[in-house]
């Protein structure tokens, strides 16, 4: 797309010619290829399909579209046929020919491919009849499935920039910020600060220029909204930017996004030289005399820069530590300027904000916590992937109807949202609504948006030892509760798992525990007591377990726990002698088997691979 | 004028002063490690951190960097604040056991080491106050060292741990350490000191002879202001 966009009313035209040329009764084959899906080697599908598709002469007769992250992903590669969705999983890299006779000539379904309901054993042949995407409302993120990120023709046939064309050209920037004050709508990085009156600040704050930025350095383990937003609707994001620039009178943006986002940055980097050659960005935007442009700076690897006075910092040019915030940054940001900081998926829901209303908005979620949250479903869970549901939204909901429970029958334990300076919420919580306020209640926080599924095999205290040491390497140093107290309160963990815990180690860190909060620079101090704070208020049985008896319930913390045989069930059958890596277990065929515990390592290998059960962890 | 309370004490302060400030001026003592009147504040140690009610909401603040406002209600010593305090002793303890400084620190407030840290053996002295680097950045103006790494590992040195070609020899940054972690040796007659690795030649005042600067210094300060290097060869004793 190289003709610029002159005016809102252009805008409208170009939309409706390409939507005109996108007729959705049309066949058409989806893909995804999030960075997920490309980790299965969707790729090869991809260059099968065109290869399949033009030695049939189809190529110009079956649309075929590659998009972003659906959030399905513990089932990709994954296909959809258009215009019925016929949904197709796991599907191999070299099944296009077989889907292209079938499905697409013949109307006839890949029996094999289909999803299987694990609750009732029936296939499920369209995508909106699969319980994972069923009981979703996906706002935002629903849109990855139908636009190609690379191309920005796919973003304006369905609508998109239609919010900026209303904002620049019907809306005063005030009115702009009342839409989003009134809409509610809260900071989805983690701290849930209402973005309106941060705008409504950053707008009266003396200074020039004004910045804003888009925190794009999403650091949690296991969480990934942000990057599949990035990677598969860019121009979303975008012109939730465009709409948030014009409204709080900034002529500068910045994505400072992870440089371990190759693909996000990939996709944002075109996205922005499309959208300033269409027009949407640079001098005069669509023709309304208002300028602004955005630059990418990715990020160095370090956690803390997702906090916003270490991002300034990094940003500049020095090294990402974070600053007190007494003056706060809508005040003396960016180079002390000004600035308005919110991260990629709040930035993503300014365009539907700005085009349907606040009333409309505010109708999905509980009272103080409006519109939909993408959640990153991992750990000890069936589906695997990304979801978006409304605020209030059950975390049974999220755990067992979308997320379809724990692998192997196994019995839930907790969830640890909120990334992991977060909390481990336990299972009587289950049926909480999950909003802001009601996660901060009980000890947990919003975060992000990483859920992170544990069963009854998940230590606790081993649980809270990982995230609290995740931590200590992501300090940055510079304040003492924070870098002295963090390690220390890990190293005492580090003794509880290995049995040298002492009387009064559970008490010593909760008191550790408030002093580093109150004490800390930053909100990564403020917060990295949660994990140990959390598991210690609901979980004290598994701490009393370790300290006191020296025992680890769940058979994770190795010095701790021994590996012996069931006489009663062992078989005999050999298996674990032969995948025991250091002879520890051993015994004649058919006869019953022992582990000689001077030579197991504890590796688990056993337990594994025994059909019968029977290895004892104690 | 902004009018608070600091200790249950009436204070008057001016706009634009932080609570560290004005405690001092009205003869109440906060601790601090990384302070230094010659330095901006960085709110890096958290010993000065005092407990704040605002309005509705009550808040441990450091104090150094908090800015005073009106009817602004500060408690320099209450139980969040102590405890605080404490654990920053206690850790910063554990990392420099050998240091004088902190030792007389914790007996003058009456806290104990924490039996339960180990302490660290590597024999740092270094409680990572920032003052040298600061110093050197902001005061010095030449930023020869800087930090390297991050968390615990946070170290202060020359960059790459190599000789720094910057550095002046002006030995600043061992005159503000506070706890003598960084070392500068001078040779018996005066002719040399050695600092971060590099050994720095002194230049002998044109009148007594005492050697009183390094010679790159001086070089840097006439550099720096136009002074004419001769003008600066004499000691401040002798001009």
């Amino acid at each position: 797309m190289t003709t610029k966009i002159k005016s809102f009313d252009d805008l409208k035209s170009i939309q409706e010619r390409l939507k005109a040329g996108r007729d959705p009764k049309n066949p058409c084959i989806t893909i995804c290829v999030g960075t997920g899906c490309l980790a299965y080697g969707t790729q090869k599908l991809v260059d099968n399909f065109r290869e399949e598709l033009a030695k049939r002469n189809l190529a110009d007769k079956i649309g075929f579209r590659t998009t972003g992250c659906h959030g399905f992903c513990e089932r990709g590669p994954m296909v959809i046929i258009a215009p019925e969705k016929v949904f197709y999983q796991r599907v191999g890299l070299s099944d296009a020919g077989e889907i292209i006779d079938k499905t697409l000539l013949k109307g006839e379904i890949v029996d094999r491919l289909l999803y299987v309901d694990p609750a009732t054993g029936e296939k499920v042949v369209h995508e909106d009849d699969v319980p994972f995407y069923k009981k979703q409302t996906r706002l935002v993120f629903g849109l990855n499935s139908k636009v190609d990120p690379e191309s920005m023709e796919d973003y304006l046939a369905i609508g998109g920039y239609s919010a900026l064309g209303k904002a620049l050209t019907g809306m005063k920037p005030e009115a702009i910020i009342q839409e989003v004050i009134k809409a509610n709508l809260r900071g989805r990085g983690g701290g849930g600060f209402p973005a309106g009156w941060k705008w409504d600040s950053t707008r009266k704050a003396n200074g020039d220029p004004k910045y804003i930025i888009c925190n794009a350095d999403e650091g949690d383990p296991g969480a990934y909204m942000d990057r599949s937003l990035l990677e598969g609707n860019p121009h979303l994001v975008l012109e939730g930017m465009i709409i948030g620039a014009f409204a709080i009178g900034s002529s500068e943006g910045y994505i400072y996004a992870r440089n371990e986002y190759p693909l996000a940055i990939k996709n944002i980097t075109l996205a922005i030289k499309q959208a300033r050659e269409a027009g949407l960005l640079g001098e005069n935007i669509l023709g309304t005399g208002f300028s602004f442009d955005v630059k990418i700076n990715r990020g160095g690897g370090a956690f803390v820069c997702g906090e916003s006075s270490a991002l300034f910092a990094s940003l500049e040019g020095r090294a990402g530590e974070p600053r007190a915030k007494y003056i706060h940054a809508t005040d003396k940001g960016l180079y002390d300027k000004p600035t308005n900081l919110n991260n990629v998926e709040t930035w993503a829901n300014v365009p539907f904000i700005i085009e349907r209303g606040a009333d409309w908005y505010t109708s999905i979620g509980t009272e103080g916590s409006k519109g939909t949250k993408i959640f990153s479903l991992v750990g000890k869970i069936n589906n695997t992937g990304l979801v978006e549901v409304p605020m209030g939204t059950t975390l049974r909901e999220i755990v067992f109807d979308i997320g379809g429970g724990i692998p192997g029958g196994k019995k839930f334990k907790a969830i640890q949202t909120g990334g992991p300076s977060g909390g481990c919420i336990p299972e009587k919580y289950l049926d909480m609504g999950v909003d802001f306020d009601e996660l901060t209640k009980i000890g947990s926080m919003m975060g992000s948006g990483g859920m992170i599924v544990m069963d009854e095999d998940n230590c606790m205290v081993d649980v809270a030892k990982y995230f609290t040491n995740f931590l200590v390497n992501e300090s940055c140093g510079k304040c003492v509760p924070c870098r002295e107290g963090v390690r220390r309160m890990r190293d005492i963990l580090l003794d509880i798992t290995e049995g040298k815990g002492r009387e009064g180690d559970g008490e010593l860190l909760e008191k550790m525990a408030s002093a580093i909060i109150d004490g800390s620079l930053c909100a990564l101090g403020n917060s990295a007591p949660n994990p140990v704070l959390s598991t210690i208020r609901y979980f004290r049985d598994e701490y009393r377990a370790h300290i006191e008896e020296k025992r680890c319930p769940s058979g994770v913390c190795k010095a701790l726990i021994t590996y012996s045989v069931d006489a009663e069930k062992c078989t005999g059958c050999m298996v674990c002698s032969k995948v025991c890596p250091t002879g520890a277990a051993s015994g004649e065929d058919k006869k019953v088997h022992t582990i000689d515990p001077e030579k197991c390592t504890k590796c688990g290998a056993c337990r594994e691979s025994c059909k019968f059960d029977s290895i004892i962890v104690r | 004028m902004i009018n608070l309370t600091i200790d249950n004490k009436k204070i008057e302060a001016e706009a634009g002063q932080v609570i560290l400030e004005v405690a001092r001026e009205n003869g109440i003592v906060i601790p601090t490690l990384c302070s230094n009147e010659a330095l901006e504040p960085s709110g890096a140690c958290r010993m000065c951190v005092v407990e704040v009610k605002h309005g509705k909401r009550t808040r441990v603040v450091t104090s150094c960097l908090y800015p005073v406002a009106e009817g602004l209600i500060v408690d320099t010593k209450s139980a969040r604040v102590m405890e605080v305090r404490r654990l920053v002793l206690q850790l910063l303890l554990a990392r420099c056991p050998e240091s004088v400084q902190l030792k007389e620190m914790a007996e003058e407030m009456g806290i104990n080491p924490e039996q339960r840290f180990t302490p660290d053996t590597d024999n740092s002295k270094c409680i990572l106050c920032r003052m040298c680097v600061r110093t050197c950045e902001k005061v010095v103006g030449v930023s020869a060292i800087g930090f390297s790494y991050r968390g615990s590992e946070k170290s202060v040195g020359t960059p790459f741990k190599k000789d720094s070609v910057t550095c002046i020899g002006c030995g600043a940054c061992a005159y503000v350490c506070p706890s003598g972690h960084i070392e500068m040796e001078t040779t018996e007659s005066g002719d040399a000191r050695k600092i971060w690795g590099r050994t720095f030649k002194m230049k002998a005042c044109k009148v007594c002879g005492r050697y009183f600067a390094p010679e790159d210094q001086l070089t840097y300060i006439s550099e720096k202001t136009g002074v004419p290097a001769e003008d600066l060869a004499v000691c401040i004793s002798c001009r």
